[in-house]
């Protein structure tokens, strides 16, 4: 996203940014950015239907920039489109005060956003990332088992399911392989024209050298007999633009052919020395460290909104080690007086404790991880217990003989 | 969840899998009138067969008798039976069939039937293959009668199963650590029961010792596509029948390899008892324990299979040493009982599966002389004996048809559509009308299979093949359930349920497995942690499940499923199993 103009009085939070959404994964940042109350100026269609003095009556369709205060946003991960629904709150010669309109924000296409609440640290620091315009690595997956294959695309923020594929694959039979291995080979064919569809490599010019890394994953062998598979056809069918890639194709273990299985893929040493130093593998080394604590349950490792805000009050998430998990999709709130706490705590954490805030991107496996632990977690720097407060031994009592109940 | 919105589903609406019309369409064609040779000969001799069967009074034609076995699949019974209500020389209109109540169900199959789907592909079979020159007569006959393609015997299946002193039936799982030689075990259990002959046996040495893997002739009984048999590893469960005098069994060998435990679990889901095989040679059985042994036994026990036998393998690379032997079982038998099995429903078999010895014959070598027990058959024969003591056989064919599909296929030219799996509860008769869950569509049942025979019915228990007509395959798949569709099995998305963990559990995301089913889903809340024997609440809202404990989560799915209160369901995650479960709402 390129900043084309800003006016912020850091202090007060006051002021106004303009805008220009370039690359897909702008509309991202830009619906992370853009919350209800803010107003949002930007490029508007309307129709206008005017009657003339003769008593017709004509309709136009007039093109103006509009002004709305926002009251709800609608994002589509798959086409990258931003709607932001509100009320016109500038006065236009075509348009009534207070009446509504959605506003669809689009790439190369600037808009103007000032904060109704103000920009506060979270916002400001949105605004940094969505302006760093340092090259963001991306790679392509097909995770995969018998019959099933989704293909995604994983960039600096997000991981985007493109298509799963589904062929039903029977299982081998006593003196039957026949039916098995036609669906496998059905299968494998499918996989790969719908990989090369999203791929695009005949469109994408050879001139930017950009070969996006293909990283296939898999139970068992799967995923290296698809690879097998792959090479053949390249070279059956002379495809030159796929036999390019062909080394910068990495094989890698998952337990399921599930998208959720990437954060483990992405978490394995091999992986990881292969792709730079990316934000979700990061994120995802920094859930892995958060479960492994939780699993060793020392009272150090803390999930959910009230436990994590009593240690934060009790002064565990500081200097030293303390670290807080927070999910953006808190931050999408609806609700001020929500987001004011979650913004208070992530402030009150770097700026008072000392300790480390990592905002992590719902739109990834590591988010998602979190998300089930209520969107928020930290690691403490010293051990506290009962932040649960609960009293143990209702029930109590053992009893070895009996059968067990489940 | 945003990221999902754009995906999806390819493939399904694309029946080339299951179709193969062309292929099809050739194997029809040739010989002109839709008939293959075999169909010619099928007719022939069944025509003859019907023709002794019907008393002389009965006046049909040669292509009247036809007609007739076509439509009953060269069921000879079937055929007399229709031309007798038919052709009965009394001039007393044919008796309609007995029927049960017709439901709402049965009428809607019914009017399937009358107005065949017009889809190309999907031409019911019996239409397609009348001969041209006697299609104008059948089809005026199909007007007049309304004759179905699939008539029920209308049999009292429990009654019948009760009369027909059938043979007793028991399905097992072969379990255990990846290599500790299960496949080689079963493969020479048929070979020495001369289920396999020498000839294939000889065949599969031979094609073995082609690609260097001579020691795994015996494993490619089980192991037979070329990826398994490449790699040396099992990747899916292989089934196999043999016979005792007393019992029918049915094999089920499973892949040892960790990350074929999805389909580990499809086979135990099925199994009435295991065969946990363990490797005694040096270090195998340690590095066993810290992989799929434990895990492997944990899970058929959370599955509900609650015997065991422990079959001591490669007992030869051990000299047959009894230090071994018990070292070995003295170990099992703490880790069993600790994980509840009861000591009596143990049976430790030392063995060899690559020489034979202790599998369907006494062990002969002189260094084996301490061991007085029995084979391994035998084992499985007392455990059998076992369960058929304390458990009720006929109680679960009462209840309303359940059975989990284990595999969707195209059982040959004359069955486009097939389903396999072992039914759960109920019985089944040719001629049923089945709901399968979750597409909510019916079939109705053509032909049925027990053990590679036709049977005209099946009951709880049974590990079965349908064959079906009336339905698209792309309603059904893997893991569905297949009920009765008077009382259909119902569709959940979020559920109550009570785990075991092995693993610690804390909200997660999760592979949830039931039968062949696998798919995504969320451990949400932590709802209590429960006094394992009592069941009651010993802390509410725990943060963490620690291994070992018992709990009350709930779990969130990806799509709605057929799992019903007291089903039992595998939790895993990262590869690993996390929790075994039980549906409580
Ligand atoms: N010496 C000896 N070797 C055996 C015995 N049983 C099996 N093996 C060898 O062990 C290896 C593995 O045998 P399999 O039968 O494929 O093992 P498995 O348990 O089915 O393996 P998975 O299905 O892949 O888990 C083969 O090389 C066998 O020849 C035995 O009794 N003695
Ligand atoms: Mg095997």
């Amino acid at each position: 996203m390129r900043l084309l103009k800003s006016q912020i009085d850091q202090k007060h939070g006051s002021g106004f940014a303009t805008l220009l959404p370039e690359e897909p994964e702008d509309m991202w940042h830009a619906y992370n950015i853009i919350q209800p109350s803010d107003r949002l100026r930007a490029r508007a269609i309307r129709r206008v239907t005017k009657t003339s003095d003769s008593g017709s009556v004509a309709s136009t369709r007039i093109t103006m920039d509009l002004t709305i205060s926002v009251i709800s946003t609608d994002f589509d991960i798959g086409s990258g489109q931003l709607h932001v629904a509100g009320k016109v709150a500038s006065e236009n010669e075509h348009v009534k005060l207070g009446s509504h309109h959605t506003l669809d924000l689009e790439l190369q296409r600037k808009f103007t956003l000032e904060k109704g609440n103000g920009w506060d640290s979270v916002a400001l620091g949105l605004l940094r990332e969505a302006c760093d315009s340092e090259k963001r690595a991306e790679l392509w997956a097909v995770v995969m088992g018998e019959g099933i294959a989704n293909i995604c695309v994983i960039t600096e923020h997000q991981t985007i399911l493109r298509q799963r594929i589904e062929v039903p694959v029977p299982r081998k039979r006593k003196g039957v392989i026949d039916g098995h291995n036609k669906a496998m080979d059905k299968f494998f064919s499918t996989t790969l024209s719908t990989l090369l569809r999203h791929l695009d490599l005949a469109n994408s010019s050879p001139q930017t050298d950009k070969t996006v890394p293909l990283l296939l994953a898999s139970p068992g062998f799967l995923a290296q007999t698809f690879l097998s598979y792959l090479k053949g056809e390249a070279i059956r069918t002379t495809n030159k633009p796929l036999l390019a890639i062909i080394p910068s194709i990495m094989v890698a273990h998952s337990s399921s052919p599930h998208v959720h299985s990437l954060s483990e893929v992405l978490a394995s040493p091999a992986i990881r020395s292969t792709l730079s130093d990316t934000k979700y593998a990061r994120e995802t080394a920094l859930m892995d460290r958060f479960h492994s604590l939780l699993r060793q349950d020392d009272g150090r490792a803390w999930y959910g909104p009230k436990e994590v805000e009593q240690a934060v009050e009790k002064g565990a998430v500081g200097r030293g080690g303390g670290v807080l998990l927070i999910s953006n999709a808190l931050f999408r709130a609806q609700n001020v007086a929500e987001r004011k706490r979650w913004v208070g705590l992530v402030d009150r954490v770097r700026e008072v404790e000392g300790g480390e805030v990592r905002v992590l991107s719902s739109l990834h496996e590591s988010g998602k991880r979190l998300e089930g632990l209520g969107n928020i977690a930290a690691i403490l720097t010293f051990p506290l217990e009962d932040l649960d407060e609960e009293e143990e031994g209702i029930g109590g009592g053992q009893d070895d003989d009996a059968d067990m109940v489940i | 969840m945003p990221g999902h919105h754009r995906a999806k589903t390819l493939g399904f609406d694309d029946d080339e899998v299951y179709g193969d019309d062309e292929e099809y369409d050739e194997e029809g064609e040739e010989g002109g009138n839709g008939m293959t040779e075999e169909d010619r000969e099928q007719l022939r001799v069944g025509t003859i067969k019907v023709k002794e069967a019907l008393d002389s009074s009965v006046n049909v034609s040669d292509a009247q008798i036809q007609e007739a076995l076509w439509h009953y699949y060269y069921d000879i019974g079937k055929s007399v039976t229709y031309l007798k209500n038919k052709h009965a020389p009394q001039p007393k209109a044919p008796a309609p069939p007995k029927q049960k109540a017709v439901s709402r169900f049965d009428q809607a199959a019914s009017a399937a039937k009358t107005q065949p789907k017009t889809t190309p592909g999907h031409k019911p079979k019996a239409e397609q293959k009348i001969p041209r020159d006697r299609l104008a007569e059948s089809v005026e006959k199909v007007k007049i009668e309304e004759v179905p393609k699939v008539r029920s015997k209308n049999l009292n299946v429990v009654e019948e199963f009760r009369k027909s002193g059938m043979k007793r039936m028991a399905n097992f799982v072969v379990i255990g650590h990846v290599d500790h030689g299960k496949s080689t075990l079963m493969g020479r259990l048929l070979y020495d029961l001369k289920v396999i002959d020498q000839r294939s046996v000889d065949k599969l040495r031979r094609e073995a010792q082609n690609i260097g893997k001579s020691s795994f002739a015996l494993a490619w009984v089980m192991d037979e596509t070329s990826e398994e048999r490449n790699r040396g590893v099992t990747i899916d469960i292989a089934t196999n029948f043999f016979e005792t005098e007393k019992t029918r069994f049915t094999i089920l060998d499973a892949p040892g390899h960790r990350d074929f435990i999805p389909n580990m679990i499809a086979g135990a889901s099925q199994a009435d008892f295991a065969i946990l095989v363990i490797d005694a040679s040096t270090n195998s059985f340690e590095s066993g324990l810290k992989g799929q042994t434990k895990e492997h036994a944990l899970l058929v026990r959370s599955m509900g299979v609650l015997r065991l036998v422990i079959a001591i393998n490669k007992m030869d690379t051990v000299s047959w040493s009894q230090t071994r032997f018990n070292e070995i079982s003295n170990l099992m038998m703490a880790f069993l009982t600790a994980a509840n099995f009861l000591k009596k429903n143990l049976t430790f078999i030392p063995c060899a599966g690559l020489t034979g010895e202790n599998v369907t014959r006494k062990v002969e070598d002189p260094r084996a002389s301490w061991y007085t027990g029995g084979t391994l058959i035998e084992a499985g024969e007392a455990l059998k004996d076992s369960i058929d003591s304390v458990e009720p056989k006929e109680r679960s064919l009462e209840k309303p048809l359940r059975m989990t599909v284990d595999n969707v296929f195209r059982g040959g030219v004359t069955n486009p559509t097939s389903i396999s799996g072992r039914i759960d509860a109920g019985t089944l008769q040719v001629g049923d009308t089945i709901l399968a869950m979750p597409a909510n569509e019916t079939a109705v049942v053509k032909a049925i299979e027990v053990a590679d025979e036709p049977v005209d019915w099946a009951v709880a228990g049974q590990i079965t093949t349908l064959h079906l007509t009336d339905v698209d395959p792309v309603h059904l798949r893997l893991g569905d359930v297949v009920c009765d569709p008077n009382t259909p099995v119902k569709l959940t998305k979020r559920f109550k349920c009570k785990i075991l963990a092995f693993e610690h559990v804390f909200p997660m995301s999760v592979d949830v497995f039931r039968g062949r089913l696998q798919t995504e889903g969320k451990v949400r809340d932590l709802k209590a942690l429960l006094n394992k024997n009592t069941g009651a609440v010993t802390k509410r809202n725990p943060r963490i499940v620690k291994p070992g404990e018992v709990a009350r989560v709930v779990v969130l799915l990806e799509r709605e499923l057929p799992l019903e209160v007291g089903t039992r369901i595998v939790l895993r995650e990262g590869g690993n199993t996390i929790a075994a479960g039980m549906l409580e709402e």
